[in-house]
């Protein structure tokens, strides 16, 4: 197994190789000229001559080939020099360090929360078909995937904060300001995984091993778990991974509707100010965020499924 | 009565006594259909979206007053008989703005969908059908795509133009097609190295002809499924981007936008936010209903039985 894992991580490179790459694209794509950008930055607003934005160009190495400025972007990312906001004027990689922990924390709770959810949910549904039980979470999964994170946020905000008084509307600060916002992220992973937990321990139990089991005796509880979530467990692994990417990106809206102070929000008052280090920061992050998850979640499905193991 | 079968239909079994109604072997899409009709859900699904179709298109017939109408004296107020879903901040009658609204949300999202399916066809099939070198510079382009999260691609993209309804459309579509591509490359691989292409190429059919007459064709019921089954992700994509403001501008009307604008005064005026979020919802769900529906008829059923 070990190789396997050491084999995945190096895999890793030529994704996040292929992640710098794109982000490279966008900004060639997006922004401005950049020496014009970086006169107005120091200069003021005096109007620059023509040679005066060449030497800028020369400095900054902007006629240089677009690979050798790829190259050159590369380095600086690798020893974390990320440039400065254009309208803060503060460097990118202290902003970012400051705001990631709070993402972090959105994100991984409310992943926690949406897994928290549906193992349960899809167990006891898989297991009464039919039933109200199911019926209801059947329900709650199709609304769940359906209902849009910017709503639910405002209407968890105006029931549940303004109405009742149960929880604070914006910002952070306490563990209390965290519920609201990690709820909104979660429902729609957690509607995601309940149905395809549920379905795949409905496919699992049409499987012989399953008659064999209760043939044999055994308690429910013990088939239940052992014999037939264990299995069904497999995709759903997959699933986890894909759905991290519906939950950063769906961090950008409700930190956005929450005050959050995370990366999310930085990155939308950074899209409406034009401010593409920011924006240059925020892709590359989520990216590389994204590709990490997906390596635990992978390394977590060798871990899980034996037969890989075998196999490899 | 009935009508003798003729020799090119399938034989029906020939019963003594047996009542005599003729057996006709269907093609596994009209078999598909007819099992999608069976389902309760699918078809509230479809009459949703087909009746939010029809009010876009004939907004103007439905209401009376524009969208854009500013009247300041009748500013933030509940639904009434003059308005029936009230006004918002600028006295607009927000009856009026989730009608026409129809058109840009759904509009936008239908879209996007057929650009990035065209889109995720094109390439999906061409890396599939041709192999080699243009398969691999295709595939690792998508799989690069695909290493980003939901919306961060379209958001980077959304920043490069200024806010419009185009921009958002382009920027879903622009990010979303990699998903089709994977899986239409491997459709079009299977296709490929089937037994009747083989023949067929060893005929001297041309290229182009096996795209059309044997490659196409098996790929559109899937697709269709799949579309419809990314519909509501579409249609949720645009309104999310629209809510944070790059997508169509004011005064246009656009659900996600409503929301965006109701939420300065969502603890005076409620309903302004509850409605269009309320919209957007019923969308998604009818799509989702829809394509859940279509999934089913079109897979192969597996009977599923009650064990505990």
């Amino acid at each position: 197994m070990l190789s396997y894992v050491i084999k995945r991580m190096v895999m890793v490179i030529p994704v996040l190789f292929g992640v710098m790459l794109l982000t490279f694209i966008m900004n060639q794509v997006a922004a401005g000229d950049a020496a014009k950008i970086y006169w107005r930055m120091h200069a003021g607003n005096q109007s620059p001559t023509e040679a005066q934005l060449n030497e800028i160009r020369e400095k900054m190495g902007l006629n240089d080939p677009l690979y050798m400025q790829f190259l050159r972007w590369t380095g600086e990312v690798a020893r974390l020099k990320l440039g400065q906001t254009l309208y803060t004027k503060q460097p990118v990689i202290k902003e970012l360090a400051d705001r990631i922990p709070y993402t972090l924390a959105l994100t991984g709770s409310a992943m926690a929360m949406a897994i928290l959810i549906a193992v349960p949910l899809g167990i006891l549904s898989a297991s009464k078909p039919g039933s109200f039980l199911d019926g209801a979470s059947r329900v709650f999964a199709s609304s769940g995937i359906s209902i849009p994170q910017f709503w639910l946020g405002l209407l968890l905000i105006y029931f549940l904060s303004f109405k009742l008084r149960l929880f604070p509307q914006l910002g952070s600060g306490t563990p209390a300001h965290l519920i609201l916002p990690a709820i909104t992220l979660a429902m729609g992973p957690a509607a995601t995984l309940t149905r395809l937990i549920r379905a795949n321990m409905l496919e699992v139990m049409t499987n012989d091993f399953v008659s064999t089991a209760y043939a044999k005796g055994l308690p429910n509880f013990k088939i239940l778990f052992k014999h037939i979530f264990r299995p069904a467990l497999i995709p759903v692994v997959t699933m986890i991974g894909l759905q991290f990417g519906f939950i950063f990106g769906g961090a950008v809206v409700v930190e956005t509707i929450f005050s959050w102070p995370g990366v999310g929000k930085w990155a939308v008052d950074g899209i409406f100010n034009r401010d593409m280090p920011i924006i240059r920061a925020f892709v590359l992050v989520m990216g590389f965020l994204f590709v990490f998850a997906n390596l635990i979640v992978d390394i977590l499905y060798v871990w899980i499924d034996p037969r890989i193991r075998v196999v490899d | 009565m009935v009508r003798k079968s003729s020799a090119e239909k399938a034989p029906a079994p020939e019963k003594a006594g047996a009542s005599k109604q003729k057996y006709r072997s269907r093609g596994p899409t009209s078999e598909a259909l007819h099992r999608f009709f069976k389902q309760p859900l699918g078809i509230i699904g479809l009459s949703i979206l087909f009746l939010e179709i029809l009010i876009a298109v004939f907004a103007p017939f439905i209401v009376s007053s524009s969208p854009t109408d500013q009247q300041l004296t009748e500013k933030l107020q509940p639904p009434s008989f003059k308005h029936i879903m009230g006004t918002d901040n600028l006295g607009r009658d927000v009856f009026s703005r989730i009608i026409y609204g129809a058109r840009n949300t759904l509009g936008g999202a239908m879209l996007a969908l057929i650009i990035l399916t065209l889109l995720g066809v094109l390439i999906g099939g061409l890396a599939g059908y041709v192999g080699g070198v243009v398969e691999q510079i295709l595939m690792r382009m998508t799989d690069a795509m695909l290493s980003f999260p939901y919306l961060v691609l379209a958001l980077g993209l959304a920043a490069a133009f200024s806010p419009s309804l185009l921009t958002v459309v382009v920027a879903v579509s622009v990010t979303w097609w990699g998903h089709y591509a994977r899986i239409i490359r491997g459709m079009v691989m299977g296709i490929r190295e089937a037994p009747y292409v083989e023949a067929a190429k060893a005929l001297g059919v041309g290229n182009l002809r096996i795209l059309r007459t044997h490659v196409f064709p098996n790929i559109i019921p899937p697709i269709l499924v799949l579309s419809t089954l990314d519909l509501g992700l579409i249609v949720l994509a645009v309104a999310a981007l629209s809510y944070l403001g790059l997508g169509i501008q004011p005064p246009s009307p656009e659900w996600g936008m409503m929301l965006n604008e109701a939420r300065l005064f969502m603890f005076m005026a409620p309903h302004l936010m509850i409605i269009p979020g309320a919209m957007i919802f019923v969308t998604v769900l009818a799509a989702n209903l829809l394509g859940d529906a279509l999934r089913d008829a079109f897979d192969p059923r597996q009977r599923i039985r009650k064990i505990i």
